[in-house]
C-alpha cells in the first residue's frame, strides 16, 4: 500500500517569522481529541488528525481551518487496529506537514465485559486498539524523535491502569500496559531530548463514560480535560492527572492492601 | 509482519544558518552519482519529496525539506583534478570553498568568487549562484564554471557547459538545486601574486555617501564593500581591496602559506573564540548595538591602509565562530535587496527609516555594488545590494513580518531583486514579480523536463514555486 504525496491540501508553509509547530493526534474525531485540536490548532500548530469516522473527521477539520483561515488540519481516516498502515500513514503525515515536533496518542476503546461476564472480542479489541496500536504508532515516532534529538510524545492512558478491578480487567489491563509502555518510551527517549507525557484521566464526559458502570466522581467535561492536557505538554511534564484530584485518589487506592482491596466492590 | 522502515532511523533535525528555522527530514548521505539516484528511487517508492543541503549556511529554507527525504552532500567532497599551471580545478559538489582555497592557495592561485563564509560547499554556491564583494567585476560564481554534471531524477547523467546544454548550464546555476543534483564542478581559478591583499578603509557619513564612494572608486578596486551603521542610519564603513601585483609581494610562497592564513583561533592571545559568541548576546538589542555600532564607527574614522591575508578579508563572517548564535533562541534572518543604482538611495532611506521608527533596526547594514548576469533566476542588478541582519524573537515576528512586507512592496516597486539564499519571507506573489511569469514559466518548463515527477522539493521551492 502506498499513499500518494499530493492528495492533501498543502498547510501554510513555515518561515522563521511564521514557524509552526506541528503534531500529529490519533483519535482527534470527537472528545478530547477534537477539544486539543482545536486549542492547538489555535495556538499556531499544523495538526494531522486521525480517526476512523470520516464525517466528524471532515467537520473538525471545516471548522478548525475556517476559524484560523488558512490551513491548520489535516484529515486521515484510519482505524488504529489495522496497524500495519501505521507506518506508512506515518510518512504521508510527516510529508505533508512538512516535519513532525509532537505526536498525541488519544485513540482508546473500552467493551465492559458486565460483572459476572467475560468477554474475549471486547478483550481483544481493547488491547489491538489501546495497546497495539499505541505501540505500532508510537515505535516508529519513537525512532524518529530519538534520531532527531528532539520531539514530545504524549500518550493518553487512564487512571483505569493504576490498579486491577472487578469490572473490567481487559481495560485495566490495557491501560496498565500503556502507562507502563509510555514510561518505558520515557526512560529510553529522555537522554536524547524527548519528552514523553503520560495523562491520566478520570471520568471525562464523552462517548465512552457512557459505557462505565455505576458513579462517575470528579468527572469533567473533555475542554477541561483538553486544556490540562495543553498545559503539561508547554511545561514538558512527565505524568499528569486530569482531573487533578485523581492523583490523590488513585495514590490512595493504589496503598489499599489487596486483602481489603479485593473484597471491595469496586 | 513488515520489516521496520529503513528511513525512521535517518530522520534529522535540521536548521538554517540563522538558526530561526527547523525542519526535520530523511538525511542520506550518498558517496556515488548512483547512489544518490538509488535515494531518488527510494523517495519514488516512499511518496517523498528530495533536497539537497551542503554547508547549510542559507540563512531561509533553502537547505530545508521538512517531512521530505535530504540529501546530505557533505561526504562527495573529493577534489578531483587539479592543475597548478592552468589553475582549472574538478571537485564534487560536497567540497567547501575552504577545503578549495586551501588546495589552490599554496600553488598561488584563489577562488574567483567567494561567500562570506568559507564552509559552503560548491553544490550550494552554484546553486544558489553565489557572489562575492567583487560581483561588479567578476559576476556571481556560475561565470567561472567550465562545465558540470549532474544527475536528475530521471535517472540521466548530464554534462553542461556555456556550450553544451547551454539552457542547463544557466539554469541550474540559480537553479535552487530543484532540476537535478551536481555530481562534479569545474571551476577556472584566478592567479595570485601574493597571499596577502591591500585593503583601503574609509568612512562615510551618510548612505548617499556611502553608494557615491563605492560607485566612484569600485573601477579602482578587485573589491569593495561598505558597512551601514543602520541605527545611527548614515554612519558607515568602505573596505576595498585589490590583488597585490606581481613583484609586489617579496615573497608570495610564504605569505601563501596555509599557516599564514588562518584565522587567529584565539582573541587577545587567551581567549579561544569559540566562546566569543556568549560575550556577544547581552549585546545584541538596540541599546547595545548602538554602543557596538558607535564605537566600529568611531574606530573607522581614521582612513587607513593595510595588507591582510585573503581567508581574513574574504570569511568574516568566520571570524567569530558560530557568531548566528548570539541573537538568542529566536535566531536571525537575513533581509538583502537588490536595486538598480539610482532607486538605491530613496529605497534604503525609505526602508531604514521605516524600520527605526518601528523601534526595529537591523543589526548590521552591508552594501556591494553589482552587475546583471545571464543566468535564470539571477538576483542580480546593475546596482547596489544591502544585506541587513534581524534578530528574531517570540515578542517580535508579527511585526518584522509586517515591516518587511512593507519593504517587499518598496523594493518591487523600485524595480529589485530578492536573493534565494538569503530573504526567507518572499512570497510567491513577491517572487513572480521580480522575476517575471515568463522566468517562472521557462524554469517550470526545465523543471519538468529534468523532473517529470516533480521529486526535487524544497521548503524554499514550495514556499516560491509551490501550487
Amino acid at each position: 500500500m502506498r499513499f500518494p504525496v499530493s492528495d492533501s491540501p498543502k498547510p501554510a508553509q513555515a518561515t522563521p517569522l511564521n514557524p509552526r509547530r506541528r503534531g500529529i493526534i490519533i483519535g482527534a474525531s470527537e472528545g478530547m481529541g477534537a477539544a486539543l485540536a482545536r486549542k492547538l490548532a489555535k495556538e499556531g500548530y499544523t495538526l494531522a488528525l486521525v480517526a476512523r469516522r470520516k464525517d466528524k473527521l471532515a467537520a473538525l477539520c471545516a471548522e478548525i481551518n475556517a476559524s484560523a483561515k488558512e490551513i491548520r488540519a489535516l484529515a486521515y481516516v484510519h482505524d488504529v487496529a489495522n496497524y500495519h498502515e501505521a507506518p506508512i500513514l506515518l510518512l504521508k503525515m510527516v510529508a505533508d506537514l512538512g516535519g513532525l515536533d509532537t505526536v498525541i496518542f488519544m485513540a482508546g476503546v473500552n467493551f465492559p465485559p458486565g460483572l459476572n461476564n467475560y468477554n474475549f472480542e471486547g478483550d481483544r479489541k481493547m488491547i489491538e486498539v489501546n495497546v497495539i496500536g499505541a505501540m505500532a504508532w508510537l515505535n516508529p515516532v519513537a525512532e524518529m524523535f530519538q534520531n532527531a534529538k528532539a520531539g514530545q510524545i504524549v500518550g493518553i492512558s487512564s487512571v483505569a491502569g493504576d490498579r486491577g478491578r472487578i469490572g473490567n480487567p481487559g481495560y485495566n489491563t490495557s491501560k496498565a500496559a500503556l502507562t507502563t509502555y509510555l514510561e518505558a518510551l520515557r526512560n529510553r527517549l529522555t537522554r536524547h531530548g524527548v519528552n514523553v507525557l503520560t495523562i491520566k484521566p478520570g471520568f471525562v464526559k464523552t462517548e465512552m463514560m457512557k459505557a462505565a458502570q455505576g458513579a462517575t466522581p470528579f468527572a469533567i467535561e473533555p475542554e477541561k480535560a483538553a486544556d490540562d492536557i495543553h498545559k503539561a505538554m508547554h511545561k514538558r511534564k512527565q505524568v499528569v492527572y486530569t482531573a487533578s484530584i485523581w492523583r490523590w485518589i488513585m495514590l490512595l487506592i493504589q496503598h489499599i492492601p489487596s486483602i481489603i482491596f479485593r473484597r471491595m466492590s469496586f | 509482519m513488515n520489516p521496520p522502515d529503513q528511513l525512521l532511523n535517518k530522520f534529522t533535525l535540521l536548521e538554517n544558518f540563522g538558526h530561526s528555522l527547523k525542519a526535520s527530514s530523511y538525511c542520506i548521505q550518498p558517496k556515488t552519482s548512483e547512489e544518490i539516484y538509488e535515494t531518488f528511487q527510494l523517495a519514488r517508492k516512499k511518496g517523498l519529496s528530495v533536497s539537497t543541503r551542503g554547508g547549510g549556511r542559507s540563512y531561509n529554507d533553502a537547505a530545508l525539506n521538512g517531512g521530505g527525504m535530504m540529501l546530505d552532500m557533505s561526504a562527495m567532497k573529493r577534489i578531483t583534478e587539479w592543475d597548478s599551471t592552468t589553475g582549472v580545478v574538478r571537485c564534487e559538489p560536497g567540497v567547501t570553498l575552504q577545503k578549495l582555497w586551501e588546495q589552490v592557495l599554496p600553488d598561488g592561485w584563489w577562488p574567483p568568487v567567494v561567500s562570506g563564509t568559507m564552509f559552503t560547499t560548491l553544490g550550494g554556491c552554484l546553486s544558489a549562484n553565489i557572489h562575492g564583494k567583487n560581483n561588479f567585476r567578476m559576476g556571481p560564481i556560475g561565470e567561472h564554471v567550465l562545465e558540470f554534471s549532474a544527475v536528475l531524477p530521471t535517472g540521466a547523467e548530464i554534462t553542461c557547459s556555456p556550450k553544451k546544454n547551454a539552457d542547463l548550464f544557466y539554469a541550474m546555476i540559480s537553479g535552487l538545486g530543484m532540476l537535478g543534483v551536481f555530481t562534479s564542478i569545474q571551476l577556472q581559478m584566478k592567479k595570485m601574486h601574493s597571499g596577502l591583499i591591500e585593503v583601503h578603509a574609509w568612512p562615510t557619513r551618510t548612505v548617499k555617501e556611502q553608494l557615491s564612494l563605492i560607485e566612484d572608486n569600485a573601477p579602482k578596486y578587485d573589491y569593495i564593500v561598505g558597512w551601514l551603521d543602520t541605527i545611527t542610519i548614515g554612519h558607515g564603513q568602505i573596505h576595498a581591496a585589490n590583488y597585490l601585483p606581481e613583484g609586489e609581494d617579496p615573497d608570495p610562497q610564504k605569505t601563501m602559506r596555509l599557516e599564514n592564513q588562518n584565522l587567529p583561533g584565539r582573541l587577545f592571545g587567551v581567549m579561544p573564540k569559540s566562546i566569543l559568541h556568549y560575550f556577544m548576546t547581552p549585546f545584541v538589542n538596540n541599546l547595545g548595538w548602538w554602543g557596538v555600532n558607535t564605537a566600529k564607527y568611531i574606530a573607522s574614522l581614521r582612513k587607513h591602509t593595510f595588507r591582510q591575508p585573503h581567508a581574513a578579508f574574504h570569511f568574516l563572517l568566520d571570524y567569530v565562530p558560530d557568531w548566528e548564535r548570539s541573537a538568542g533562541r529566536g535566531g536571525l534572518i537575513q533581509y538583502q535587496s537588490f536595486l538598480p543604482k539610482e532607486r538605491a538611495l530613496p529605497a534604503w532611506t525609505e526602508m531604514l527609516t521605516l524600520a527605526k521608527k518601528q523601534g526595529l533596526p537591523s543589526y548590521l547594514g552591508v552594501t556591494k555594488r553589482h552587475r546583471p548576469d545571464k543566468f535564470l533566476l539571477t538576483h542580480a542588478v546593475d546596482g547596489f545590494s544591502l544585506a541587513l541582519d534581524f534578530k528574531v524573537t517570540a515578542g517580535n515576528r508579527a511585526k518584522l513580518h509586517k515591516i518587511l512586507q512593507e519593504y517587499d512592496r518598496i523594493v518591487i516597486a523600485n524595480g529589485g531583486r530578492f536573493y534565494f539564499a538569503k530573504n526567507s519571507e518572499t512570497s510567491a506573489e513577491t517572487a513572480k514579480a521580480f522575476l517575471g511569469e515568463e522566468t517562472i514559466a521557462k524554469y517550470k518548463k526545465l523543471k519538468k523536463r529534468c523532473d517529470p515527477n516533480g521529486l526535487l522539493e524544497s521548503d524554499l521551492y514550495r514556499r516560491i514555486f509551490g501550487e
